[in-house]
């Protein structure tokens, strides 16, 4: 296939539907809405369905259905519409349906600037959603990649049975650059029970790898569906025992795999003294920055967070110790960089930027600067 | 070689759409190309402005700074956007939309808007007649080429047209 100009929005929506997605539920909203748009192009064509809902909780409300009814599922939003998803984010997670829903961050809070790029919901994206929960976020730094995540994010839900939330942000999302898709990729398909009704199946039973393999809905089982804490029948049970266990199953399902999900980009890091740590379209400028740094003789490395959560604790930890410092280049006032501050065994220092533009390379190399000098 | 470009304008001018087909002509032969646009939450009116990046070697940091051509289509654009120009750049106006030209050495005016009101009665073609001009003064694609990337992203209905905007364009400087 040659290469063609393509928007990261536009890769999104073709990757989930190269992933298996079938059923779209929205709500418009900038700078998110050529999600939509595409899929709305691309759904009716393999037999899909394509919904714009009255809002977003709506959006989030029908994937759920469609999930459940079998399907593979998207969502796309910003901010705002975001914040409305979060009480049934937490619903996909306690009930373990899978879904996709992908947030194309612009500068908030509330409606804040809405065509201005921002990196400002990397802690909701983690902790949005009431009480205790894991969640996967995925976020890319190229259209390539967008479409390459919004596969794994696809894969993701259907195989952990859990919310996987693409952030992505204006840069990105509003991108275009050349790109050549691949015609195949690999696809996660959606669990189905393994025994029968008869045989004891329980929709909510874990199998080994702790996820359960719940039915669709309209298959021939008798499922139960609730947000309330529920045993293996998927009937609430109010017993500190069962609600123990499933809390902790539900993070076990995702840390017990977490050497497969976490992702992280290392360029220069071999003899490394410095590193820049970014994630995102503002990765992509750090990266000159890193570029510049080495033309003038400085050893800088690159350290770019694919997977933003589950946490690069162990990695960012290690590679940590050979460093002398370390920058978090995020377009917010400083949320990952706690994060980083929590793992890492070296100096950590924010470079933040919250002004609608997005970083130009010399913000970031005079950074480095600074982190030089403030380290001898 | 990289190249950078600034299309400037109003919301409503299209010149996020220019720029888009601009970086199709490019990648379509085969360079790497990067389109970034920045405009206001107007459907119509206020800033709107358009990146493209241009090169062999792969591009990160997707804006463009010293650009080495700046089209801009109202005054309050060309007054904006000139100013950071690499000096061996060109600067292109409309000549009727932006009075005034900006203390800058290589200008080149052409009357966009005008041409596309009175060859083709409408100045929904400006952008078209503006990449036309774009293609002549910067020679970064073929003339071929970006009648290719027209013909592929306007409506079916309206290519005949646009082919006249682009000539027209192409032709006035």
């Amino acid at each position: 296939m040659s290469a063609r100009l393509m928007q990261g929005n536009e890769a999104i929506a073709e990757g989930a539907l190269k992933a298996g997605v079938r059923f779209f539920g929205g709500y418009p909203i900038t700078p998110s809405t050529e999600i939509a748009e595409g899929m709305a192009k691309l759904l009716p064509k393999v037999g899909g369905t394509f919904v714009q809902m009255e809002d977003e909780i709506a959006s989030m409300g029908v994937i759920l259905g469609a999930s459940l009814a079998g399907k593979k599922v998207l969502t796309a939003s910003s901010g705002p519409g975001i914040s409305l998803k979060q009480e049934l984010i937490g619903y996909a997670s306690a009930a373990e349906i899978p879904v996709v829903i992908v947030n194309v961050q612009r500068v908030g809070p509330s409606t804040g600037q809405p065509t201005a790029p921002s990196q400002g919901d990397v802690m909701q994206a983690r902790w949005g959603t009431h009480g205790d929960h894991s969640i996967i976020v995925l976020s890319p730094w190229s259209v390539r990649e967008a479409f390459d995540i919004a596969v794994k994010a696809v894969n993701y839900a259907e195989r952990f049975r859990t919310p996987v939330i693409l952030l992505t942000d204006e840069i990105v999302g509003h991108l275009r650059e050349n790109v050549e898709l691949p015609a195949d990729v690999e696809v996660y398909p959606r669990r189905k029970p393994k025994i029968s009704r008869a045989e004891g199946y329980e929709p909510y039973k874990p199998d080994e790898d702790l996820v359960p393999n719940v039915a669709n809905f309209g298959e021939g089982f008798h499922i139960h569906v609730t947000g309330l804490i529920h045993d293996e029948t998927g009937f609430p049970v109010g017993s500190p025992k069962v609600t123990r266990e499933a809390i902790k199953r539900m993070h076990e399902k995702i840390s017990r795999a977490e050497d497969e999900i976490i992702e992280v980009q290392t360029e220069f890091m071999d003899d490394a003294e410095f590193a820049v740590l970014s994630f995102g379209g503002t990765a992509r400028t750090a990266y000159e920055s890193v570029l510049d740094a080495r033309k003038r003789g400085l050893k800088v490395g690159f350290v770019r967070l694919v997977t933003i959560f589950p946490f690069a604790d162990k990695i960012i930890r290690e590679l940590s110790k050979n460093l002398r410092g370390l920058i978090v280049a995020e377009l917010n006032f400083g949320q990952l960089v706690n994060e980083v501050e929590r793992v890492a065994k070296c100096p950590v220092k924010l470079c933040a930027k919250y002004d609608m533009t997005i970083f130009e390379p010399e913000e970031i190399s005079a950074a480095i600067d600074e982190l030089i000098a403030e380290v001898k | 070689m990289r190249k950078q470009l600034r299309l400037s304008g109003s919301g409503g001018q299209g010149v996020i759409t220019a720029a888009i087909i601009l970086a199709e002509a490019a990648v379509s032969e085969g360079k790497n190309a990067v389109q970034s646009q920045s405009y206001g939450p107007e459907a119509r009116g206020g800033a709107s402005k358009s990146e493209v990046i241009i090169d062999d070697e792969k591009i990160y940091h997707p804006h463009v700074k010293n650009p080495d051509f700046v089209l801009a289509m109202t005054q309050k654009a060309a007054d904006k956007y000139f100013s950071d120009l690499n000096p061996n750049g060109t600067l292109i106006l409309d000549d009727d939309l932006v009075p005034n030209s900006p203390a800058f050495k290589n200008i080149v005016r052409v009357p966009i808007t005008k041409l596309a009101v009175e060859k083709l009665g409408k100045s929904l073609f400006a952008n078209i007649v503006a990449l036309g001009v774009i293609v002549k003064v910067t020679k970064l694609v073929d003339f071929e080429t970006i009648k290719k990337s027209v013909a592929n992203r306007v409506p079916s209905h309206t290519v005949e047209q646009n082919m006249t905007a682009l000539q027209l364009g192409y032709d006035a400087v």
